[in-house]
């Protein structure tokens, strides 16, 4: 009997059209858990360091994770896993909505596709049913369409449906996987899912998912209830915090308007600049109108009690479903301040299906060289099949333009769909130089402020994913004036791993012209920094592995989920034996893991690092402590590789083998007694095992 | 004609405040598994979400009564500028659609409003929603008592006790003697 998985994975041959139901060693639940940390597993044991993105080689998994499906709150991450055409590291986009849970329903914890369809196809999936079908007469369609087609053509309104849309269908390496209500967008695993010639999957799921023990995890369900409840009703002060971020769950962009901290902050144009004085009473009264008019019904992902989500039908433009950072990402990149065309610009990006974060970016990237002259007027030129850019005065209407033609994949728009990396490769002329906010070949956030942070700095550099949101969370953004205000934030601070961290979050000062003890950039210092990035990364890691929606655990200030209570759930669900320490174990083996995955293909300590104008003060030297101090602290040698000692304690004396033989990891003589004991006390003190 | 008090139990529906999460059904579908709790299946549920997202339609909808037919005709109902399928509020498990069925064993569901010993406080789908979409109240009304309603009851309880003693096969026999002398 499985407990909280199904035990079986769909094996899907495109070339050949095979299909298989595999049974899963139920030890892998012991060892990596599910989601990312058994996705990890399948990449690392199917590819090798030369596998590039569009060998059919490169599977394509479309993943559940351990507690999608039960009642656990938020339960409900797909997880898009790949190596990624475009950073040539593992891709693990994840979107939210209701697709996998209709997956687990349906009798499978992941389906695998291998090789590529001859021709283009859609997948059905009905329990044990599992048919290969024509997708032809889809082409074209947006990835918001082609879902209610499928629906309608298959006559199951209740079958949840993941799409790409024409971008997907290009190969553009900024296309997402829509899943109605969540998006799997970064990294370009959707242009594998194109590449593949998959244009959608579509799941309806009516078996039974058990759970060890029940009442236990109803009852842990009820606390955990009563805590949202509690923090529904006494959102924390937003003294210090961005008013989107003192509730629980995903920034509740939705519902509230006020967003003087994003637009005061953060980087306008091509993350170019700031706008200081952006937000005044009359911009807060003219989006307030415009946002609610253009939101019919706040909505939830499955299972989850908060409702971060919108349904929007603004003006004419056809609906969709919203949340989140898109509101303002394509007013930032546009440099527009009417609402109006975030709603209205939305509707045509999420059809094509096309990444929220990268797209401005690379819209105003292509803004930019236009402005320069290094891409002539000739491409902005019309032809039969479009009509001509705007000029560069009508900001929206550019974007609009832009926007059409990465879609469509016409003229300069088949370049630009590649994202600012390998656009401004091909367009030469100097234009790298504008493709300036790049970490490891992926877009980063919108943000270009004075002086290194510390913290940021290690989180830039070293997430696994590219894409900071996915490792910050727990820790507030800045530290806090008054004192008094740090002894009532960390009275009630339960989620903190140990009471260490309070001390660290007392000490610490908020940075002043006039400088002093305890600010940016010396304190968080490099060990206490490394402590704190450490934890903010386990906290999403456990979110990717169990399924959760990070904004309910790692992307969430005081959340639901926290390191005291994951385990109650997994042990609950699973009737694994675990307690906080030997499930942060589990995390870390599948964090290793990963580390080594993407260090077999090529990525280096030199990769490790924010986009160079990322702050206008840097201190390389401090730079460099920091990074080796985090490596050294997280059991990794100077080149920020894994050392054998901590893979072999994690079970992963394979991929110590196999690194040291890529010469990728340095061999060394075996550590000395004192050593070991060294690393071991440092272990056990910091984490508990 | 004597009076009794009948006890009327009801979910208040507020469709308008359904965000889709579908902890409902996850719950009602536990409440329900045997032993409690045990499976998560929300094709097991008594209550189901008739969803059309982009339409705006979030409609909990309860499994009522068992039909062996299926309508003959459609009604179908635009209310507000929605328009919802034909079927969509009638609570029937109808041999015209999978809802409100058993999955495997291809029984009717029905919503007892969580009969249960010990009696919960509210029904599972309640205690399950956050959002207060749906409330629960029981009121009291007075009916007539129907004599002849009572006087069948009665037997009916009768009979039953004697099956259970008996053995329902005796207590046929003897009926089924009865008749033939009759």
């Amino acid at each position: 009997m499985r407990y909280s998985e199904t035990g079986v994975n769909l094996e899907i041959d495109l070339e050949t059209g095979n299909i298989e139901r595999v049974r899963t060693d139920p030890e892998l639940m012991h060892t990596l858990l599910g989601g990312l940390g058994t996705c990890v597993k399948i990449l690392w044991d199917r590819t090798g360091p030369d596998t590039k993105p569009f060998d059919p080689e490169n599977p394509l998994i479309i993943s559940t994770g351990t507690l999608t499906g039960t009642p656990a709150f938020s339960s409900n991450r797909t997880i898009v896993c790949t190596i990624s055409p475009k950073t040539n590291l593992l891709a693990y986009p994840m979107g939210g909505g209701f697709f996998a849970p209709e997956l687990k329903y349906a009798g499978y914890d992941k389906i695998i596709f291998s090789n590529k369809s001859p021709g283009w196809v859609y997948i059905w999936i009905h329990n044990d049913h599992v048919e290969i079908r024509d997708a032809g007469h889809l082409l074209g369609t947006g990835a918001i369409e082609a879902q209610d087609l499928i629906r309608e053509e298959l006559n199951e309104p209740n079958a949840q449906v993941a799409a790409i849309g024409t971008a997907g269908e290009l190969k553009s390496l900024i296309a997402t996987v829509e899943m109605g209500r969540g998006s799997a967008s970064r990294l370009g695993a959707a242009a594998v899912m194109g590449d593949k010639k998959i244009k959608a999957i579509a799941v309806r799921g009516t078996k039974d998912i058990n759970l060890y023990d029940g009442p236990a995890f109803v009852e842990h369900l009820r606390e955990m209830r009563a805590f949202v409840e509690h923090r529904n009703a006494n959102r924390l002060s937003n003294k210090y915090i961005m008013t989107i971020h003192t509730g629980v769950g995903s920034p509740q962009a939705m519902e509230i308007v006020e967003e003087k901290w994003h637009t005061t902050a953060f980087a306008w144009g091509n993350a170019r600049y700031r706008r200081k004085d952006f937000w005044t009473d009359e911009i807060e009264e003219a989006w307030t109108k415009i946002q609610y008019g253009a939101i019919q019904r706040f909505i939830s992902c499955y299972a989850c009690p908060q409702q971060c989500g919108a349904l929007i039908w603004h003006e004419d433009d056809p609906p969709y479903m919203a949340k989140c950072f898109s509101k303002l990402s394509y007013l930032f990149g546009a440099e527009v301040e009417d609402q109006h065309f975030t709603w209205k610009i939305l509707s045509k990006a999420f059809r094509y299906g096309v990444d929220s974060f990268s797209t401005p970016q690379v819209l105003a990237f292509a803004v930019e060289l236009r402005r320069d002259g290094i891409l002539s007027e000739e491409e902005f030129a019309g032809t039969d099949a479009y009509p001509p850019c705007p000029p560069p005065e009508d900001k929206e209407g550019v974007f609009l333009w832009l926007l059409d033609r990465i879609g469509r994949g016409e003229g300069i728009g088949r370049v630009l769909a590649l994202g600012t990396k390998a656009a401004s490769e091909m367009i030469g002329k100097g234009a790298e130089a504008y493709a300036h906010n790049l970490t490891k070949g992926e877009e980063q956030m919108i943000i270009k402020l004075g002086m290194l942070d510390p913290l940021y700095f290690l989180m830039f550099g070293t997430n696994e994913k590219q894409s900071v949101p996915q490792i910050e969370g727990n820790w507030p953004q800045d530290a806090f004036k008054e004192y008094e205000d740090r002894v009532e934030w960390v009275k009630d601070w339960i989620h903190v791993p140990h009471e260490r961290f309070k001390q660290y979050f007392l000490d610490w000062n908020p940075k002043s012209r006039e400088g002093g003890e305890n600010m940016n950039p010396h304190y968080p210092t490099p060990k206490i920094a490394s402590d704190i990035v450490d934890w903010m990364e386990e906290a999403h890691n456990y979110d990717d592995s169990l399924g959760l929606c990070c904004g309910m655990g790692g992307f969430c200030l005081k959340p639901a989920y926290h390191v005291h209570n994951y385990y109650k759930f997994v042990s609950a669900a699973t009737g694994m034996d675990v307690d906080e320490f030997q499930l942060r174990k589990i995390i870390h083996r599948s964090r290793n893991l990963h580390r080594a995955f993407n260090l077999r293909r090529g990525m280096t300590r030199a990769d490790d690092k924010p986009p160079a104008d990322h702050w206008r003060h840097r201190f390389p030297e401090l730079e460099e402590e920091l990074l080796t101090t985090y490596y050294n602290f997280k059991g990794w040698n100077d080149d920020g590789v894994p050392t054998r000692l901590r893979l072999e304690e994690l079970d992963l004396g394979y991929v110590a083998d196999e690194l040291e033989q890529l010469g990728i990891l340095k061999k060394v003589n075996p550590p000395t007694r004192e050593e070991i004991k060294k690393w071991e006390d440092h272990r056990t003190e910091t984490w508990g095992y | 004609m004597a009076k009794k008090i009948k006890k009327i139990k009801r979910i208040n529906v507020n469709a308008d405040l359904c965000n889709g999460c579908r902890m409902c059904e996850i719950m009602c579908a536990a409440f329900h598994a045997t032993p409690q709790f045990s499976i998560v299946n929300p094709a097991r549920s008594r209550i189901q979400i008739i969803r059309d997202p982009l339409k705006d339609i979030w409609l909990p909808v309860f499994a009522g009564e068992y039909t062996p037919a299926e309508c003959s005709g459609r009604i179908g109902y635009t209310i507000d500028n929605k328009t919802y399928d034909e079927c969509s509020f009638c609570r029937a498990v109808c041999p015209s659609r999978g809802r409100f069925i058993e999955p495997d064993s291809g029984l009717p569901l029905g919503c007892d409003m969580c009969q249960s010993d010990p009696t919960l406080k509210v029904p599972t789908c309640v205690d399950w929603c956050i959002r207060d979409v749906l409330t629960y109240e029981e009121r009291e009304v007075e009916v007539e008592e129907d004599e002849a309603q009572v006087k069948l009851d009665e037997m009916k309880v009768g009979l039953a006790a004697l099956a259970n003693r008996y053995g329902l096969d005796e207590v046929r026999t003897a009926v089924a003697r009865m008749s033939r002398d009759e």
